[in-house]
């Protein structure tokens, strides 16, 4: 079985700052992680190739910097890493990357592709569900456990807010990952010095040309059009309101919305 | 001159400080406190490469180099001084030394499953009455046939007990005097092999410090280390690279006080200002900091010059010093500034005090150190 996990490098912090300009995140000075989601996806990857004597593939969409990203996936354990940088992917939007990613994973082929459900920089949880329709395949969010696997399935349970789903697929498919599906590795000292003497295969534009047209990829094949992009305002701690039985409590917030004129 | 990591130790550093924080600092006070040997850590090293680091794969280490293992005792003893003597004990003093000089055979057989952290290492050198004159061996190894016979004992082992494989230094022929003494390999459970009196320490408590009795203990002769008369030559080479690990753990010591300490007077309030906001306890932090990082320069560097197969056991003699000496005076200071609370065992910094001594006397005491530099310079 052929596993390939999508990651992204994102900003190690909360406070994500914002080019007022170009409402695109400013990575200068912010130390870069691999996405949580992502990295607990490789996690998954390698327990299923200790299982199942599968190879793990890692793939990132981003600038040259995010070779630091895949060494490190290396160092975890997987066997080989795919850049994907061109300066004509800047500026995709979700669709615009999950088209490129899409290309890409036709391109290193695939039988079980694992994204992380969502990236703490941009969190709108797209690509990985958009990747999946744009290969026409089957695919699985929010996985918390991977149940049971076999050469050309897998079984998996599928988290909701009030339960969850045994979900069986045959593979090919996709999966994105949340936090519970596992608790990521360290790296291995060995691993790290096996990673770098490993080579990156960067894929460009040139290499997805076939199947990728310049409207569709970058700014211009990106519909969505970021309209403004802020940094919350703090606002003041909220009020606790302690020792109430129910009643009290809705009768003190009435109270208080009516206040504020809000109801 | 290039100052910077390269991206490999840039990666393992992340990797260090992630498994330190997460799985070595949170038993530091137990293993103090219980005196209590680190059992269930040395697996998880063992795992992640912690054991093998300066190794070659083929014998079961990780491909690294000395200032990888340099870096590793450092973040290991920045939260805990106990795990990382374990590992550099380990590592300088057992399985370096038969790396260094051990047969084919007897680094597949010993140095393969050291690396791989599937055993444990321990070294013994000093006697009662051999400690800094290390020449004065009154343990004896006799050829007798096929084997030779142990008989003496060592004291102040690190891993005592718990290691599976031990470098043993011993005299063979009394005559030569330092060119008598010879170097072994021998196993525990060997008969005639025990482990003797613990010792009870001021400071890296979980560290077993043992004696090492030998009565009448046969080891086949293929267990000598390098050649007959050669173990004083093996003793001082190892412990220049035992230095390294020592000066490192110092380092990492230091670097542990003053992170605890930042942080401490950035919380600690007296006339309604953090204490960190008055000058005294800057200019102490930074008199502090500035001399730790000249510590590390030369750590570093020690280390470096190993890896490039330079001379360097005057650098290592230097910084062994220095950082032991530093360690010490840092860890004092920190405590004067954590103040009452700093002596009390509520805060980390009274254990990381008795830890930092350790580091002037153990593996050559600073006195020695300064002999080796001494030497170097053409004293004699």
């Amino acid at each position: 079985m052929k596993i390939v996990v999508c990651i992204k490098q994102v900003p190690d912090t909360v406070e994500v700052k914002i080019d007022p300009k170009t409402g695109t995140l400013i990575r200068d000075g912010v130390p870069s992680i691999i996405n949580h989601d992502d990295k607990t996806g490789i996690e998954a990857a390698l327990t299923l190739k200790e299982k199942l004597g599968a190879t793990v593939s890692v793939v990132s969409m981003g600038p040259p910097q995010a070779d630091v990203a895949l060494r490190e996936a290396l160092a975890m354990g997987c066997d080989e890493a795919y850049l994907v940088s061109a300066r004509e992917f800047g500026g995709s939007d979700t669709y615009a990357t999950s088209g490129i990613l899409a290309a890409a994973l036709d391109k290193v082929g695939y039988d079980l592709i694992i994204t992380g459900r969502q990236a703490i920089d941009g969190d709108t949880a797209q690509v990985g569900p958009q990747i999946a329709e744009k290969l026409h395949l089957p695919q699985v969010s929010y996985v918390e456990e991977v149940v049971d696997a076999g050469e050309d399935f897998v079984v998996v349970k599928r988290q909701f807010e009030d339960g969850y789903h045994i979900v069986k697929l045959k593979t090919p498919c996709l999966l994105t990952a949340i936090a519970e599906l596992a608790e990521p590795r360290y790296m291995s000292i060995g691993g790290v010095f096996d990673a770098y003497q490993k080579e990156i295969k960067v894929i460009g534009f040139e290499d997805l040309k076939d199947g990728l047209e310049l409207d569709m990829i970058g700014l211009k094949g990106s519909p969505t059009n970021v309209y403004k992009s802020f940094t919350k305002e703090m606002k003041g701690a909220g009020t606790v309101l302690h020792d109430l039985t129910p009643d009290q409590a809705v009768e003190a917030i009435v109270k208080k919305l009516e206040e504020k004129f809000i109801i | 001159m290039e100052f910077g990591y390269s991206k490999e130790h840039v990666l393992l550093r992340d990797l260090y400080r992630k498994f330190a924080e997460t799985e070595v600092q949170p038993l530091a006070e137990e293993l103090d406190e219980e005196e209590r040997f680190p059992v269930e850590t040395v697996g998880k090293l063992a795992r992640f490469g912690f054991m093998g680091i300066p190794f070659p794969k083929e014998y079961g280490g990780t491909g690294g180099d000395y200032l990888a293992y340099a870096m590793a005792v450092e973040e290991l003893a920045k939260v805990c001084a106990t795990t990382a003597v374990v590992v550099s004990a380990h590592t300088s003093l057992c399985a370096g030394p038969i790396y260094m000089f051990g047969t084919e055979e007897q680094k597949q057989k010993y140095l393969v499953p050291l690396a791989k952290g599937e055993k444990l290492g321990a070294f013994g050198l000093t006697e009662p009455s051999a400690g800094t004159d290390s020449s004065m061996q009154q343990t004896t190894a006799k050829l007798d046939g096929d084997e030779y016979v142990l008989n003496g004992t060592k004291v102040f082992i690190t891993n005592a007990g718990y290691a599976d494989t031990y470098v043993i230094i011993a005299m063979t022929d009394k005559s030569k005097k330092n060119r008598g003494i010879s170097a072994f390999i021998v196993e525990k459970d060997t008969p005639g092999f025990s482990i003797g009196k613990k010792e009870r320490k001021m400071g890296i408590r979980g560290s077993a410090t043992c004696e090492l009795i030998f009565e009448n203990c046969r080891i086949p002769k293929e267990n000598l280390l390098g050649r007959e008369g050669q173990g004083f030559k093996i003793a001082m080479q190892t412990l220049d690279g035992g230095r390294i690990g020592i000066a490192s753990q110092a380092l990492g010591i230091a670097e542990g006080c003053i992170e605890e300490c930042v942080k401490y007077v950035m919380e600690r309030k007296q006339f309604n200002k953090k204490i960190g906001q008055f000058q005294n306890t800057q200019f102490e932090l930074a008199d502090m900091a500035t001399k730790v990082e000249a510590v590390k320069l030369l750590v570093y560097e020690a280390a470096c010059e190993k890896d490039a197969h330079r001379s360097y056991s005057h650098l290592s003699a230097m910084a062994k010093y220095l950082a032991g000496s530093t360690a010490s005076d840092v860890s004092r200071r920190c405590v004067q500034l954590f103040g009452g609370y700093g002596y009390t065992r509520d805060y980390p910094i009274e254990r990381m005090m008795r830890d930092a001594k350790i580091t002037e006397i153990y593996e050559g005491t600073s006195e020695v150190q300064k002999i080796v530099v001494a030497n170097w310079m053409g004293l004699k």
